[in-house]
């Protein structure tokens, strides 16, 4: 039997409320019918013993210690699938946000922050690292080698800071660190498109884990960093790559 | 970007063609982004998705997991889960992605996004899985003749030298 479900303990600090007073409607986390529509559909029900239901129990019996305890919050991707098939709308993923909020930084997944402290030392936000003259060198050398290799791409652009360009692209770091050729099939797509796109020097990278950290400061950070990389060269649609 | 190809295709920007799978019968299926189509633009944007893939790789040869679309189960490679540690934890949560893609015999699975691509490349390897696992601008470059040698890493054998430029 999981100790999580014994009931001796009587409610203390009320997560669930503080988690309430934070979101819009409440995040409805008042409302569950406990049908357990979440829980069938939930790939991390079982890890930990744990599952979306569950959760929304114990913090509704102000089981806060177990509640602020279980590394299952780290095993919910946050997907909203139980927000999208539960009658009520309950917002567990908000819940399990908050409490990986609650835990203390150093005590958060190391490769989550480390990810999302990389970000926050360049303008690139790339959690791998990567710096504005890696990323321009790259780009250009790979797009080098397709002008001079590759039949029929011999006036292939692959812009970067151009002023009010439609598209800002940005690029997950993966590629140009580690599969840079993996940038071309996109390049060569936007080229027959005839599309009007541009990468940014600053704020390119895809990826932000200080969302994942539950770092809502540095998350917001990144965020404005590369909104205003988008801003900044008057382009009109920030534009995600797969 | 999915919708720019959508409307690109559409346009007849993009010379699209699925007739080097005619004969091949390649079977694909599709990998719905949670933060693509469940948390963001909704079934559009999987609808979009899907005639992208059946324009490239002929509709005869493409097969749907069930669930799907706004209704998909995460593959486990969003929220950090692969940089969490717990890897564990993310294989087996994974193994409900897994056991869909089974299900659909399928020899590929498209992933247009990257957290999806790895961890759905990771799912293959651990499982002892036969499909591979493919990022949407791939195969439009392959419909179209244009994909490059060095381009194909995520293609089996049976794909290396086809269409090739």
């Amino acid at each position: 039997m999981n100790t999580a479900i014994e009931l001796e303990k009587a409610p203390t600090s009320r997560f669930k409320d503080k988690v309430m007073e934070l979101l819009p409607e409440g995040g409805n986390l008042n409302a569950c019918l406990t049908c357990g529509a979440c829980a069938a559909g939930c790939p991390a029900s079982g890890l930990e013993n744990m599952d979306p239901r569950k959760l929304l129990r114990m913090a509704a019996l102000g089981m806060d210690d177990e509640l602020l305890s279980t590394d299952w919050c780290w095993m919910c991707s946050m997907c909203q699938r139980c927000i999208y098939v539960c009658p009520m709308q309950i917002d567990i993923p908000q819940l399990v946000f908050q409490i990986r909020k609650s835990h203390p930084r150093g005590e958060r997944p190391k490769g989550i922050i480390n990810s999302c402290d990389m970000a926050l030392r360049n303008d690139t936000c790339s959690a791998m690292g990567a710096t504005e003259e890696d990323w321009r060198f790259v780009v250009e050398d790979v797009a080098d080698e397709v002008r001079e290799s590759q039949a029929g791409f011999e006036d292939l652009q692959v812009p970067m800071d151009k002023s009010g360009a439609t598209y800002f692209l940005n690029q997950n770091s993966r590629e140009p660190v580690t599969e840079p050729d993996e940038m071309i099939p996109l390049w060569k797509i936007l080229h027959l498109a005839g599309a009007d796109w541009t990468y940014g020097s600053k704020g390119w990278a895809a990826e932000n884990y200080c969302l994942f950290a539950a770092d809502e400061e540095n998350w917001e950070k990144i965020v404005r960093t590369k909104a205003k990389a988008v801003d900044d060269l008057g382009c009109k649609v920030w534009l995600n790559t797969e | 970007m999915i919708t720019c190809y959508a409307d690109w295709i559409r346009a007849g920007k993009l010379k699209v063609n699925p007739d080097w799978n005619t004969d091949r019968k390649v079977k694909f299926t599709v990998q719905d982004p949670c933060q693509l189509v469940r948390k963001t633009f909704g079934d559009p944007v999987a609808e979009d998705l899907r005639f992208v893939v059946k324009a490239v790789v002929g509709e005869e040869n493409f097969i749907d997991m069930v669930p799907n679309r706004s209704n998909n189960y995460c593959c486990g490679g969003g929220g950090g889960f692969l940089q969490s540690g717990f890897a564990e934890a993310r294989r087996q949560y994974g193994r409900l992605k897994y056991d869909q893609i089974i299900d659909t015999k399928a020899d590929y699975c498209i992933t247009p996004c990257h957290n999806c691509h790895a961890q759905i490349h990771d799912l293959a390897e651990h499982n002892g899985g036969h499909y591979h696992t493919v990022h949407l601008w791939t195969l439009i470059c392959l419909s179209m003749g244009i994909l490059g040698e060095n381009e194909r890493v995520y293609l089996g054998p049976d794909l290396a030298e086809v269409a090739m430029p």
